[in-house]
């Protein structure tokens, strides 16, 4: 559970205890709805086929009302989704959705408006929303679509879309959440209770059209199994952990049994969980918390906050900024990807970018405004919801991994601390000042030897990056941004 | 009078746009309970939003969008079934109903006959809701924030204001004869300031709003009040020194700190998390969780207030509802769910982002009324502790208790006296026992300037919280200062 000022420069974490009901990995497709049924038919699979020319239309719509340059986005959209919970059904929720979003140009003025209603009333009565509202916008010099020899799409097969997701019988995805519980539940005896184990599938297709003629598509699917166990102690002190697995295909979607055994793991090594004194100690940055750290350096050269000084990394293109272990690397076009994608928000093909090469800060990750503010060319980072204008997503963005086991991390550190979550959102990204809340293991002599919670971990972001003294060899992806475990020095942990 | 006709023509909103009629809700109950569900619900939504940004002191962005939809909730047992189309024809309703149906396994229950419309209830009487209103005059509303954000201090170079606001037209409807509609306005303002000096920088953020209208803007809450609020927070960011850390006293100054609360006993307190007894509170109805000056309450029925709602969105009026009386836990939020399932009254805290989602627990407006003693007092009774009177956000996790909340702006106070400004530190607690630690409260209740978005479960909804100044006599600060107060290290 959180609170924020949305809206304001805070940012509301990753949600903790079911992440992964939520395909946070994946920025936009996260934004797509979702749903679809093996029981009933959802869609008129015409419908479909004429995602297209709707968004086609559109932007000629658009363009005959006088706009000098249009774009348009349709996302459609099926998901699934159930939770057993003590070995019963829970929440059985499936739907889909469609939506379209339009933005248009009068010379240098933009708006935008998106719409559910897809009659060719409501159609229209967006299209002149947006052309009326272009007219109280600002003349703004770097706006507009990107050039027409900018755009276009990767081609060959990006192994994004499998029909299997949805290819169990309905009894057999309840079966899934089911196992994944059962599993953590006969782990141990002291796992007690449980807020269940969950199946989720979705696919989404996303169309593109622009009045440069350019009109892409692409489809991408989800699977995931999780299970969020909860622990008791002797003392009735309760610890809730999770874990899950998910893929673009039901095939390499792990076994329930294994995640619900990794949960399971997770959650009973937090009982008895104690506070720890304030020091000055070295950190080991479990993975699920190391993505952390790249999603600041993320907001840090988001081309957005570096055009407006809003970033501790603006003006420091060429300079070093971390250690020479450091290689941070954006890539959207890996097949199969999280963050895999064939066109960016705006039309542009994805690509690789090196963000940071031997600690030195290579690349800011741009869309075409920002690129034209910073007198850049766009890295093909552009990212689209239904309205407004785009902003800055990352591709499959990773730090490059290391040749030590985690476990060698951890031995060579006599009192430490071992972090596996954060809770807040204490992240200053204009200054860099950091402190969050954590918990974790207390590491004493080259060994995890018991919980603590209720600590902080403090420090400046400008100094974190160059003391990152190591990187394990444990990359995995499990969304789009992914880190291996890492090694900190010279954070404060602030406990009794 | 043309007011009730309007709030009138709103409440039939549905019907007169989309031509339903209750015959036509009875059939969709039915077939939503065609399988034997013990309860089913249909909630319809129509949501029509408006947002504008301006930065560098031009109007960059501007956007305009409408999303309708209807969800259909089957319930059998404790099971839930869900599905929801965003085409309004019957037929896609039907679809929609027969697909959440399938959660039960039974023959059909007897059909729906007739409603119970709810009493109108009206703490947002916008006549001429904002959505309505004219774009130039929120145009005019960010562009003056942004004029008055840069006059408020030569520092302030960057400047970004936004406004947004939406009209939510919903209708509810049940098999337990529930029929409610209502039209609810938000509206909100926010101003972001960037300072910078050589070699250093800092942001300030403000904003404001609630469930009102545009005029809102242009009384007391002005765009220039949100900009002066975001400068000086920017400029005084620039000295702030670096915050301690470890255990010391606290005192939260009064209003959007009431964060404190949300997180700490709030969402423990939601009637979900205790059925399933994994949340910290579970079991503690009647214990002492709070010293005996605190009272802590939920009430969606105060007017304009952005956590505010006529009727939640499982259709039952909001309530104030008493969460905590001189220390004491005296009961949970619950929906209609969990108050079935735990035999506990529905104190209307159903609520749900929009028609895509299942409803549950949430807060509305939360806060701790006020006490006796003068703030002043509580900041010369502390040694040396910090004071924070503004915080990004904060975040729980329910089954240990643990949370969190981070300081935007807080001072040091040594001897009793406010000191130095200190950078943004994030304060760490234990849900039940951290208001144990409350040793005095203020006599200034104020509730927050209308900011807050709360996410459960994925699911954001509008909320408040307040408190008046609180002290509070040990938590875990997260600073980097090395050494205690006193020896800084700059």
């Amino acid at each position: 559970m959180s609170i924020a000022k949305r809206g304001s420069c805070v940012v509301e974490g990753p949600w903790v205890f079911i992440g992964p009901l939520h395909l946070d990995a994946d920025v936009s497709a996260h934004e797509i709805s979702i749903m679809s049924s093996t029981q009933i038919e959802t869609r008129n699979p015409k419908i479909e086929t004429d995602l297209r020319n709707i968004a086609q239309d559109i932007v000629r719509r658009a363009m005959s009302g006088g706009a000098t340059a249009a774009e348009c986005v349709v996302r459609e959209g099926d998901e699934f989704s159930t939770l057993v919970r003590l070995g019963q059904v829970e929440t059985l929720k499936e739907s889909g959705s469609k939506s379209i979003g339009v933005r248009v140009f009068f010379g240098q003025r933009a708006a935008s408006t998106y719409s559910s209603d897809f009659s060719s009333s409501g159609l229209d009565r967006m299209v002149s929303s947006a052309l009326t509202l272009a007219k109280i916008t600002s003349e703004d010099p770097f706006g507009g679509i990107p050039e027409a020899s900018l755009l276009g799409s990767l081609t060959g097969d990006l192994d994004l879309f499998y029909q299997d997701v949805y290819s169990l019988p309905g009894g057999d995805r309840i079966e899934y959440a089911r196992r994944a519980e059962k599993a953590a539940l006969d782990f141990d005896p002291r796992i007690k209770n449980s807020e269940g184990g969950s199946f989720d599938a979705a696919t989404g297709h996303k169309v593109l059209a622009n009045s440069h003629g350019f009109v892409g598509e692409y489809r991408r699917s989800y699977c995931s199994v999780a299970a969020v166990p909860i622990a008791q102690s002797e003392s009735g002190a309760m610890q809730r952990d999770y874990w899950y697995s998910v893929a673009r295909t039901l095939s390499k979607l792990d076994a329930p049994e294994k995640v619900g055994k990794i949960a399971a793991e997770r959650t009973l090594r937090r009982l008895g969980a104690r506070k720890a004194k304030t020091a000055q100690v070295p950190i080991i940055f479990d993975p699920m918390v190391s993505t952390s750290i790249l999603e600041h350096i993320f907001e840090g050269v988001n081309g957005d906050s570096v055009y407006r000084g809003a970033s501790f990394l603006a003006g420091k293109l060429g300079q070093k900024i971390a250690g020479d272990n450091v290689n941070i690397i954006d890539d959207g076009t890996i097949r199969g990807g999280f963050g895999t994608s064939p066109f960016d928000g705006e039309g542009v093909p994805t690509r690789r970018t090196v963000v940071i090469e031997n600690g030195v800060l290579k690349s800011y990750l741009l869309n075409t405004y920002t690129a034209k503010k910073l007198g850049l060319q766009t890295t093909g980072n552009a990212s689209r919801g239904l309205a407004g204008t785009p902003g800055i997503g990352p591709g499959n963005y990773f730090l490059q991994q290391g040749t030590k086991s985690p476990k060698e991390l951890i031995l060579g550190i006599k009192e430490g601390l071992y972090v596996t979550e954060f809770l807040g959102q204490g992240v200053n990204l204009v200054t860099g000042d950091y402190s969050r809340g954590a918990s974790g293991m207390w590491i004493s002599g080259g060994e995890l030897a018991y919980p603590v919670e209720e600590i902080t971990v403090a420090g400046n972001l400008k100094e974190l990056f160059f003391s990152i003294s190591e990187i394990a060899n444990d990359l995995e992806f499990r969304g789009s941004v992914a880190a291996p475990t890492i090694r900190v020095d010279g954070l404060t942990v602030g406990g009794e | 009078m043309n007011v009730d006709k309007q709030l009138s023509n709103r409440q039939r909103f549905f019907f007169e746009h989309y031509g339903l009629t209750e015959s036509d809700l009875e059939r969709y109950l039915a077939a939503a309970l065609s399988a034997g569900g013990d309860y089913a619900d249909l909630y319809f939504e129509y949501l029509s939003s408006t947002s504008l940004m301006v930065d560098e002191s031009m109007v960059k962005s501007a956007s305009q969008g409408i999303s309708a939809g209807c969800g259909v909730r089957v319930v059998s047992g404790e099971r839930t079934g869900y599905a929801y189309t965003d085409d309004l024809s019957a037929e896609r309703i039907l679809h929609a109903a027969r697909t959440a149906a399938l959660i039960a396994s039974a023959p059909a229950k007897a059909t729906v006959a007739g409603f119970q419309k709810s009493a109108a209830r009206s703490l947002y009487p916008v006549t001429l809701p904002s959505v309505d209103a004219e774009i130039s005059a929120k145009v005019e509303l960010v562009m003056r924030a942004d004029k008055a954000a840069r006059a408020a201090d030569p520092r302030i170079q960057e400047v970004r204001a936004s406004y947004a606001d939406e009209l939510r037209n919903i209708l509810v409807v049940a098999s337990d004869g529930t029929f409610a509609e209502d039209s609810q306005p938000l509206a909100r303002m926010n101003v972001s300031c960037i300072a910078k000096i050589e070699g250093n920088s800092a942001r300030g953020t403000s904003g404001g709003g609630g469930r009102v209208a545009l005029d809102f803007f242009f009384g007391e809450k002005t765009p220039e009040f949100f900009a002066k609020e975001s400068a000086r927070q920017a400029i005084l960011q620039l000295d702030a020194r670096e915050a301690p850390a470890g255990d010391m006293e606290v005192v939260l100054g009064p209003g959007w700190p009431g964060v404190l609360l949300h997180e700490a006993v709030g969402h423990g307190l939601e009637a979900d998390f205790n059925r399933k007894k994994t949340s910290a509170f579970a079991g503690l109805v009647g214990k002492r969780v709070a010293s005996e000056k605190c009272t802590v309450v939920d009430n969606g029925t105060m007017p304009w207030r952005r956590g505010s709602l006529n009727v939640d969105d499982e259709g039952e009026p909001t309530q104030e509802t008493v969460l905590i009386e001189n220390g004491i836990l005296k009961g949970y939020l619950s929906d209609k769910l969990s108050s079935r399932l735990m035999g506990i009254s529905d104190t209307g805290n159903g609520r749900r982002e929009s028609y895509e989602h299942i409803p549950m627990p949430r807060m509305t407006n939360t806060y701790m009324l006020a006490g006796q003693d003068h703030p002043e007092d509580i900041i010369r009774s502390v040694k040396r502790g910090i004071y924070a009177v503004n915080f990004g956000g904060g975040q729980v996790d329910i089954t240990n208790g643990k949370f969190v909340f981070s300081a935007s702006e807080a001072y040091m106070i040594e001897d009793g006296q406010i000191t130095a400004p200190i950078k943004g530190a994030t304060l760490i607690g234990n849900g039940p026992d951290v208001l144990t630690r409350v040793s005095m409260v203020g006599n200034d209740l104020k509730l927050d300037e209308g900011v807050g978005t709360c996410g459960k479960d994925g699911q954001a909804v509008p909320v408040g919280v307040g408190i008046p100044t609180l002290k509070i006599d040990r938590m875990t600060v997260g600073g980097t200062a090395r050494k205690d107060p006193g020896g800084f290290m700059q």
